[in-house]
């Protein structure tokens, strides 16, 4: 019973994932590049998101300091083609593994704190990062990098008349870092990360090596974030400190996640898909009014999950589910009472 | 030889002597009840062994190897595993994922692991609850929950934090038999109770504490008629109690 459950769900999934891969087809969203956009930014913010569940969610380490991970990958690849001149790809991967090392190195000690003091840290942690970016001139400093033009297509990861070719990257991302969550959630290493949120005295007696396992976590968390980092700056075509390696940026990753619930598989789809649509629109619509609309209702929406539903919007759904649910099973009594 | 070996084991919180230069040793296959009244040292003791306390001073051997300032973890994975008094649920995950959590550390293949969770599930009569957050269970359910995980790792020695504390009578019963199915099985048990009518008719051996203080170390008839332990544990009442309950052939 158990199995055919899973395939249902499986089934579920395999649709989505045909859906949006048929996505760019649908004439409303070919017409209207904006569209194309939103869809691209929810691919990517949700992915980002999910980057961050790993440590955030599943293993319960509050991070605020994944901007310093997104802006690693960032200016990897932005380095590559406009410092070197050449194609983004081994930009991609320095910054990927340099992510990684990073985040053990300045884990590592952080771990030592526990719960709100570990959030402490990982805030001045970005500060850090921002303020010698922004003087550190091999990196292009205050100005920032800008690309030149050159010759779309895969090698350069660059495209210019369509977003079309973004958008199957931006979906490729999604798939990837969905996919290692999904793994994770059914293997011991995923088992254990819950175990050390849950617990982490628990886990250690039952000979869980928790410090391995939240640096694990940590050390996979910043390499999907910093790929994360590169697809968006090939994708922006521009890259500076503020933008990619801020509190800003860091707050978002956590946001998405708490908003659609962390923790959870389809969380950060969720929270991506109410965020980024609300992000935009408000941005093209009240843009005018000097920004920060939609960082306004950002913080209401949170107040609001945070006060009903801490569990986020998954939560919310499982509510309303079992309401449901409880519903049909009355009316049946009913229905069986009623009748003579 | 003795699978778990405590020596001169001393504990001090700043000028708070928990444990007192305190020995003892508990054999191959043996069921070692740890007693003595509230405050006596027991979950001190416990937690200088499993390597949440480093003692002050003193050593402990367990399987000839010396594990004494070694972490939780690595105690645990080489065979000493424990339970805590006060339960410890993994609240948000299922009682079933609680065990797996147990299993997974002699296996990473989830076939094994999954088998082997099941199999402590049933041991400790969870079936009916496997998919329920443990958070939610009974106090009863909770005791039992930490049974099944710690036994999940397959360990040598099990260490049990007072699992029968707060069990109705039938719970106690059961959860009795269940502690000499796994010594069949070949596990050692050192067992910290209160719950007298549990661990006196099973174990091979008492060791009293008071105050820090190894009182007493022997066989469960013998331990009842030692005066140092009546008076400061089990009183005289329970002593006859227990004997005549011995002698009527009631517990067993």
């Amino acid at each position: 019973m158990q199995r055919k459950a899973l395939n249902k769900k499986d089934a579920l999934w395999l649709g989505f994932v045909v859906l949006l891969a048929l996505l760019p087809l649908a004439p409303v969203v070919a017409a209207n590049s904006f569209h194309m956009h939103v869809a691209i930014l929810i691919l990517l913010f949700a992915s980002m998101a999910q980057a961050w569940n790993i440590i955030g969610g599943y293993c319960g380490q509050v991070s605020f300091g994944h901007s310093v991970f997104f802006g690693i990958g960032a200016y990897g690849a932005g380095m590559a083609v406009v410092t070197y001149g050449g194609t983004p790809w081994p930009g991609i991967l320095i910054g990927v593994m340099l992510a990684a090392a990073i985040a053990v190195v300045i884990s590592y000690p952080c771990f030592k704190l526990s719960g709100h003091y570990f959030a402490i840290a990982t805030f001045a942690i970005v500060e850090i990062f921002h303020r010698t970016f922004l003087v550190w001139d091999w990196v292009g400093g205050a100005l920032g990098l800008d690309y030149p033009l050159v010759k779309e297509g895969l090698k350069n990861l660059m495209w210019y008349d369509t977003k079309t070719g973004y958008y199957y990257c931006a979906l490729i991302l999604f798939l990837l870092i969905f996919g290692v969550v999904r793994w994770l959630e059914g293997h011991r290493f995923g088992y254990y990360m819950r175990a050390v949120r849950e617990g982490q005295e628990t886990a250690e007696s039952l000979g869980v090596n928790s410090t391995a396992v939240k640096l694990a976590a940590m050390a996979l968390s910043a390499a999907l974030t910093a790929l994360c980092g590169a697809f968006f700056v090939q994708y922006n075509l521009r890259v500076d400190t503020p933008m990619v390696m801020s509190l800003d940026m860091s707050m978002k990753f956590v946001l998405i996640t708490v908003l659609g619930g962390s923790g959870t598989l389809v969380g950060p789809l969720l929270g991506a898909a109410v965020l980024i649509p609300l992000q935009e629109y408000s941005r093209a619509l009240w843009g005018g009014l000097g920004g920060g609309v939609d960082l306004i209702i950002f913080g209401l929406l949170i107040i609001l999950i945070v006060v009903k539903q801490p569990a986020g919007m998954i939560g919310i759904i499982r509510d309303i589910g079992k309401r449901v649910l409880k519903q049909k099973s009355a009316a049946k009594g009913d229905s069986a009472d009623g009748t003579p | 030889m003795a699978l778990l070996d405590v020596r001169d084991v001393t504990m001090k919180f700043g000028e708070l002597v928990a444990n007192d230069r305190v020995s003892f040793t508990v054999e191959s296959g043996s069921i070692v009840g740890l007693i003595g009244p509230n405050g006596a040292g027991k979950t001190t003791l416990f937690n200088c062994i499993t390597g949440f306390l480093k003692p002050t001073s003193g050593s402990v051997i367990f399987d000839g190897a010396d594990i004494t300032g070694l972490t939780p973890y690595q105690i645990a994975r080489m065979g000493a595993v424990r339970t805590f008094q006060v339960v410890r649920p993994l609240k948000e995950m299922t009682v079933f994922d609680n065990v797996l959590v147990g299993a997974f550390l002699k296996t990473s293949g989830n076939r094994e692991a999954f088998a082997r969770a099941a199999e402590c599930i049933e041991i400790c009569s969870l079936e009916s609850l496997q998919e329920k957050p443990a958070g939610e269970l009974s106090i009863g359910g909770k005791k039992r929950l930490e049974l099944a995980r710690a036994l999940a790792t397959r360990p040598k020695l099990l260490m049990l934090d007072e699992v029968m504390a707060g069990m109705t009578s039938t719970e106690v019963k059961v959860s009795v038999e269940v502690i000499l199915r796994l010594r069949e099985s070949g596990i050692t048990l050192m067992i910290v109770e209160h719950v007298m009518e549990g661990i006196m008719p099973i174990a091979d051996k008492m060791v009293v504490l008071d105050g820090g203080v190894k009182i007493a170390e022997d066989a469960p008839d013998r331990i009842i008629n030692d005066e140092s332990v009546i008076e400061a544990y089990l009183g005289a009442k329970y002593a006859q109690r227990f004997k005549a309950q011995k002698e009527g052939g009631l517990i067993g």
